[in-house]
C-alpha cells in the first residue's frame, strides 16, 4: 500500500468522490420519470414479446398462490431461489461473527 | 457495561411488559404476512428487538437461561434448514427444488402454494430471530479494549 502524506490523501479521496456522484447524478438524469407508464419496468410485454414477470405475478398471485398479499408471494414463491439465498446469507453472518468474536470454551491466558 | 442490568426499576418493568407485546405483534406479522404487510424477516426482527431488549433492561444472567447463545446459533441454523427441507420435499414429490405445488399438503394447487410459503415464512422468522441474537450476544461478548473480562 502506497504510504500517502495526510494533506494528499484526503484532497484525493475528496476528488474521488466528487467524481463518482458527478457520474451517477448523470445517470439518474437519464432515468425515466418516476411513475412514467412507458417505462421499461413498466411495460407489459418485453422486447422479446413476452409478458413480463411483473405483471405476470400481479395478475396471477392471488389465482395461483391463493394469497391477497402479491409481494409475499413474489419473495416466498415465485422468486422462492432469491429468498433462500438471503436466509443463508443471514445465517451465514451470525455464523462469521460467531467464528470471529466468539470466546472459546477452554480460555486460553491471552492469545495477542 | 453490556452485560449488566439495569437497575432501574421503571426500566425492567417496562422492558418486562413491552418484550411479550413485541412478540405476540411479531407472531401477527409473521402469520398475517399472506394478507398484509410483513413476513418472515420482519417478525424475525420483531422477535429478536423483543428478545435484545430484555437482555438489554434485565442482563445476560436473567434472560440467557431462555434463550442462550448456543440455542439461538442452532436456532439459526435450523431456520435455514426448515427453508431448505421445504424446497426439497417437492422432490420427493416429483417437483422441482421450491415448488410446492407439488407437495400434497392439500388437494387445492394455490392452498398447496399458500402453505408451503407459510413454512417458509416461519423457517426464515426462526433464522433471522436467532441469528440477529446471537450476533448480539457475540458482539457483547468480544473483548472490548481495555474492558476487563469479568466471569459471569
Amino acid at each position: 500500500m502506497i504510504r500517502m502524506p495526510r494533506r494528499i490523501r484526503i484532497p484525493l479521496a475528496l476528488l474521488g468522490i466528487l467524481c463518482c456522484c458527478t457520474a451517477l447524478l448523470f445517470a439518474i438524469a437519464a432515468e425515466p420519470d418516476y411513475g412514467d407508464p412507458h417505462a421499461p419496468a413498466h411495460r407489459e410485454v418485453s422486447p422479446g414479446g413476452h409478458v413480463t414477470p411483473g405483471i405476470y405475478y400481479t395478475r396471477n398471485a392471488l389465482a395461483e398462490a391463493h394469497t391477497p398479499n402479491m409481494v409475499t408471494v413474489t419473495l416466498a414463491d415465485y422468486r422462492s431461489f432469491d429468498t433462500f439465498g438471503e436466509t443463508t446469507v443471514v445465517f451465514c453472518g451470525c455464523v462469521c461473527v460467531m467464528l470471529l468474536l466468539r470466546r472459546r470454551r477452554p480460555e486460553r491466558s491471552d492469545d495477542s | 457495561m453490556m452485560r449488566s442490568a439495569s437497575s432501574n426499576l421503571i426500566v425492567r418493568v417496562t422492558a418486562r411488559f413491552v418484550a411479550p407485546v413485541i412478540q405476540i405483534f411479531a407472531l401477527y406479522v409473521l402469520f398475517h404476512g399472506h394478507y398484509s404487510p410483513g413476513g418472515g424477516f420482519q417478525g424475525g426482527v420483531m422477535i429478536a428487538a423483543s428478545i435484545i431488549l430484555l437482555r438489554l433492561a434485565l442482563g445476560n444472567r436473567e434472560t440467557r437461561p431462555l434463550i442462550s447463545t448456543a440455542v439461538a446459533t442452532r436456532g439459526a441454523a435450523l431456520g435455514a434448514l426448515i427453508f431448505l427441507a421445504v424446497g426439497a420435499l417437492a422432490f420427493r414429490y416429483g417437483g422441482e427444488f421450491l415448488d410446492y405445488g407439488m407437495i400434497p399438503f392439500s388437494d387445492d394447487e394455490s392452498m398447496r402454494r399458500s402453505h408451503g410459503i407459510l413454512l417458509i415464512e416461519v423457517g426464515v422468522a426462526l433464522a433471522c430471530a436467532c441469528a440477529l441474537t446471537a450476533v448480539y450476544d457475540d458482539l457483547g461478548e468480544a473483548p472490548g479494549r481495555g474492558e476487563e473480562r469479568s466471569g459471569d
